[in-house]
């Protein structure tokens, strides 16, 4: 039997679930994006204690020092679930993924001159390394989060972070000919050079911060939004007369990610600072406790890019950020 | 008991030919059909070359497409380029 | 030129090499859960990456696969699908399934998060949060399938709310609890192993193969479709094992004890789909018995004669859940039949051709205990006196099923097993569930039981319509018998209204 099951006048009985439609306020359809994220996380009644930290809950919004009425109040502007943010980003590592062929066609890399080149390998491969950490704190903010609207794009982040890390990690196996070498010269860099001991301490000191939500403003706010300028603006530019166009190419998955992730940072950032004063405060507090430490460590990086120039680019760097911070409703 | 290794893929197009895969390289397997899936076993070990699944699609095939169409399995897992196997006693 | 590294040694290199031993923190304040659960590991180079996937591939094999899934959800939407399915009784079975399992998957989704940032080890790491990231789409995808079902019927509508709170789903919600709140190595093998690799089979593949069998094509394409990243659960599963019992031998008795715990605790969760296979899937796949001896029996028999090296033994118990097989659905339905008025999906008693399949699979139990008992509350609902239970039950303290399963060996008689901690006795409904207790008493006697929230005073009030209200239940129409419910009389409506348009 074929027939048109569209011509049955089937009137839906309810347009979303209960706990949506109490949100909203009325029974009204709901996104998917709001559909998959809202309330999905228990609330109530847990069993047991957390063997791991006995004092809390198993979720439990005190993980934090950040006190929201709502935490689903913390919306992502790109309303990501996840088949919407796995479409994006395979679309954007396509492309990338095409750069990397057209260099490689064109043996683009041979372009680079030799004392540059030493100079990528230097300051780039590494960096994977520092997306390594911010993977790790990404994935810390989605455990220890409170609410699905924060937690969820969190987890989204820690993929963004080690994709970004296999992608330095696959130029440096370029950049040998397709070997791990540069790659493993990079580690011992990030291990004992001095310009990157500063930037390694940073990194490590996030990595033992319990309280998610100053770990959110250090990476996601702090270390991300100086470090993806200074390296992907910064250095990129002076990159460019010394043939690295390659470069700009195959690390444009980063500038572009860049741009999308703030967009998220300082949604969640906006929204938590304008709740309350006491909130504004505390960001405020952790966002030039980070920074300063931040701006002082990569310094080092930057001077040995660029010589006397690199002050002044960590210079512009952070006034930029302060700019970006001040709109978020933060004191500088 | 022998120790069977196991492999369930999506009954679709690409599913059933790496099905006739299986089944060409792989003597004496056993196949279970259920609603929507199909059951490949066979007694210690089960691999799926790449060379004829691309054989039989008429197109490369990459073993990590597997991810695609499995549904489940049993069995330790070896996979590179050019083959998806699985076995006991690894 | 360029040397093309093959598979394995680029992951390699894309993976391993990003860790790094800390020097300006201490290891282990930045991986402070490494030992405290007793668990030795040696080097966890020794790891061997069961699944080489990185984010790219990861990203492009998943966006084929939800583009896919939502593509069939949309057509399936536009076209009512939800009227193609084999019957209306069919959806009690989605009920159970977003209020009772998909809370899971997002569990899971934290669970491996937590596992994912706490093991020290880069390869097992990256696998946890991988995993951490599918279980959220399974979770999501679930949602989105569901949610088109929830416009037109019943019991679908408060699945968070009641999973926190209703009697039935603290039994799931009380097992993942459990595994959550356990360290993460046990949380690796109570989920990835116990429960991805030795039992998910008897969860998914059921479940969506009585999916496609009785034409719900949404859920039978997110469930094939979830089972895709199943594969790799599985082998992170085995793989977790393995290497935890091949890095010291101190780990076996630590090992062993999870493994015993992990399969009870999950096989007791599993009840719920022997129920569901058996009763009510209106075309039905496979018994939960045949079930339970291709997926356990025989594919477990492989997997633990594997582990037999290491000094693994099977599962404690595990003679008993197979002697169970015989039982378990049958015990389940009844406990629901008897409570429908405090469930949030209908019940109903097996017809006549329903009973012979029953009779079929279950030669040796079926007729001799469970029919006289089906066809004697028959007789009372013709009477127009149905049996209600209106007691409230005790519950097992550990996996919280209220106490209606029999003795090993003796299906007449009802088990009952007890404890003392601290000076108060706690109950439980086997050996099994009495044991995981013993172990743990401080863990398992702060279960948040129903019955005894009720008795308490926590759950709404003390008469069954205020805490049906506090379930936000749908009185009337959530629960009851399926033949009296208003999804039934809509659909009766809508498919007398179809045949009419077939006919026009």
């Amino acid at each position: 039997m074929t027939i048109d099951l569209k011509t049955l006048n089937i009137e839906p009985r309810r347009q979303t679930f209960g706990h949506i439609a109490r949100r909203f306020g009325e029974d009204r359809p709901a996104s998917r994006y709001e559909e998959g994220m809202l309330d999905v996380q228990a609330t109530k009644h847990f069993h047991y204690k957390p063997f791991w930290e006995p004092d809390k809950e198993l979720y439990d919004a005190s993980r934090t020092e950040i006190v929201m009425q709502d935490w689903y109040a913390l919306r992502d502007p790109r309303q990501y679930y996840y088949a919407t943010y796995n479409i994006a980003r395979a679309g954007m590592r396509a492309a990338a993924q095409h750069n990397f062929d057209f260099v490689e066609k064109r043996g683009m890399l041979g372009n680079l001159d030799a004392g540059w080149r030493a100079k990528v390998e230097d300051y780039l491969l590494p960096l994977r390394h520092v997306a390594w950490g911010a993977n790790m704190n990404a994935t810390q903010i989605c455990d220890r989060g409170y609410g699905t609207a924060v937690t969820a794009p969190a987890i989204f982040t820690a993929g963004d972070q080690l994709g970004i890390a296999q992608v330095i990690g696959q130029i440096g196996m370029d950049m040998a000919g397709g070997g791990g070498e540069a790659l493993e010269a990079a580690k011992e860099k990030w291990m004992t050079a001095d310009y990157w001991q500063g930037i390694r301490k940073l990194v490590e000191n996030t990595l033992v911060e319990q309280d998610w939500f100053q770990l959110f403003i250090a990476q996601n706010l702090v270390i991300d939004g100086i470090i993806y300028p200074l390296v992907y603006d910064s250095f990129d530019a002076s990159g460019q007369a010394h043939g690295a166009a390659a470069i700009s190419m195959l690390t444009e998955f980063m500038s572009e990610w860049f741009s999308e992730h703030s967009r998220w940072t300082d949604a969640v950032i906006k929204v938590a600072a304008a709740e309350s004063g006491t909130n504004a405060a505390k960001l405020s507090a952790w966002f030039t406790k980070w920074r300063d430490q931040t701006g002082e460590a990569v310094r080092p990086l930057a001077a040995h890019v660029l010589g006397d120039g690199g002050d002044a680019a960590v210079d512009q760097a952070l006034a930029t950020l302060n700019a970006r911070a001040a709109k978020l409703g933060l004191s500088t | 008991m022998a120790q069977l290794v196991s492999i369930t893929l999506q009954d679709t197009g690409e599913g059933r030919m790496i099905a006739e895969a299986i089944e060409q390289d792989n003597p004496g397997v056993e196949m279970m059909r259920m609603p929507g899936a199909m059951k490949l076993d066979r007694a210690d070990s089960l691999r799926i070359n790449a060379e004829t699944v691309s054989e039989k699609l008429g197109r490369d095939w990459d073993p990590q497409e597997i991810h695609l169409t499995m549904i489940s399995m049993a069995g330790n897992l070896d996979e590179d380029d050019d083959y998806f196997a699985l076995s006991w006693n690894r | 030129m360029a040397k093309k590294l093959g598979l394995k040694q680029r992951y390699g290199l894309l993976t391993r090499g990003l860790d790094w031993e800390t020097s300006y923190q201490p290891m282990d304040k930045v991986f402070p859960e490494a030992t405290f659960e007793g668990i030795k590991i040696k080097d966890w180079d020794k790891w061997q990456d069961p699944f080489r996937l990185t984010m790219d591939a990861y990203w492009k094999f998943q966006s084929e696969k939800e583009r896919k899934l939502y593509a069939v959800l949309d057509s399936f939407a536009q076209n009512n699908g939800q009227l193609s399915i084999s019957d209306v009784r069919y959806l009690n079975a989605v009920k159970l399934f977003i209020t009772g399992v998909s809370p899971l998957e997002y569990q899971a989704h934290r669970g491996f998060a937590h596992a994912g940032r706490q093991l020290p080890g880069v390869g097992p790491r990256i696998a946890a949060q991988m995993q951490s990231l599918d279980e959220l789409r399974h979770a999501q995808t679930q949602i989105h399938t569901i949610s088109h079902y929830n416009k037109f019927f019943d019991g679908m509508h408060e699945f968070p709310h009641m999973h926190d709170r209703v009697w039935y789903l603290s039994v799931p919600k009380s097992f993942f609890d459990d595994a959550r709140t356990a360290g993460p190595f046990e949380f690796m093998i109570a989920i990835g192993f116990a429960f991805e690799y030795v039992l998910t089979n008897l969860l998914f593949v059921p479940f969506m193969s009585g999916a496609a069998y009785n034409g719900d094509m949404a859920t039978v394409t997110f469930g094939f479709s979830a089972q895709s990243d199943e594969s790799r659960h599985m082998t992170l599963g085995i793989e977790v094992i393995k290497f935890l019992l091949e890095q010291h031998p101190d780990n076996l008795p630590i090992v062993q004890k999870w493994v015993d715990k992990w399969f009870w605790r999950g096989y007791k969760v599993l009840g719920l789909v022997a129920m569901m296979m058996d009763y009510m899937l209106p075309k039905k796949v496979m018994s939960w018995k045949e079930a339970w001896e291709i997926y356990f029996e025989q594919a477990g028999g492989a997997l633990f004669e594997d582990l037999a090296r290491y000094g693994l033994k099977p599962p404690k118990y595990h003679e008993q859940a197979t002697a169970d097989a015989e039982h378990l659905s049958h015990q389940n339905w009844s406990i629901f039949y008897n409570y429908t008025q405090a469930a949030a999906f209908h019940t109903w008693l097996p017809e006549d051709d329903e009973m012979a399949w029953l009779s079929e699979k279950y030669p040796n139990t079926f007729d001799k205990y469970y029919r006289p008992r089906f066809e004697q509350w028959r007789q009372m609902e013709k009477d127009g006196n149905r049996f209600y239970n209106n007691a409230l039950p005790q519950l097992c303290q550990t996996c919280q099923i209220p106490m209606a399963y029999t003795e090993p060996g003796d299906p007449t008689t009802i088990c009952f097993r007890e404890s003392e901690y601290k000076g108060d006795k706690y109950h439980f409904c086997s050996d099994g569930c009495k044991d995981i207790f013993d172990n743990e008493p401080e863990k398992f006697s702060q279960s948040w039981l129903p019955v005894h929230q009720i008795f308490q005073g926590n759950c709404g009030g003390a008469d069954l319509g205020d805490v049906l209200k506090w379930y936000n239940m749908n009185v009337g129409a959530d629960n009851m018998d399926q033949n009296v419910s208003p999804e039934q009389a809509l659909w009766d409506k809508w498919q007398a209204e179809r045949s009419r348009v077939a006919a026009e």
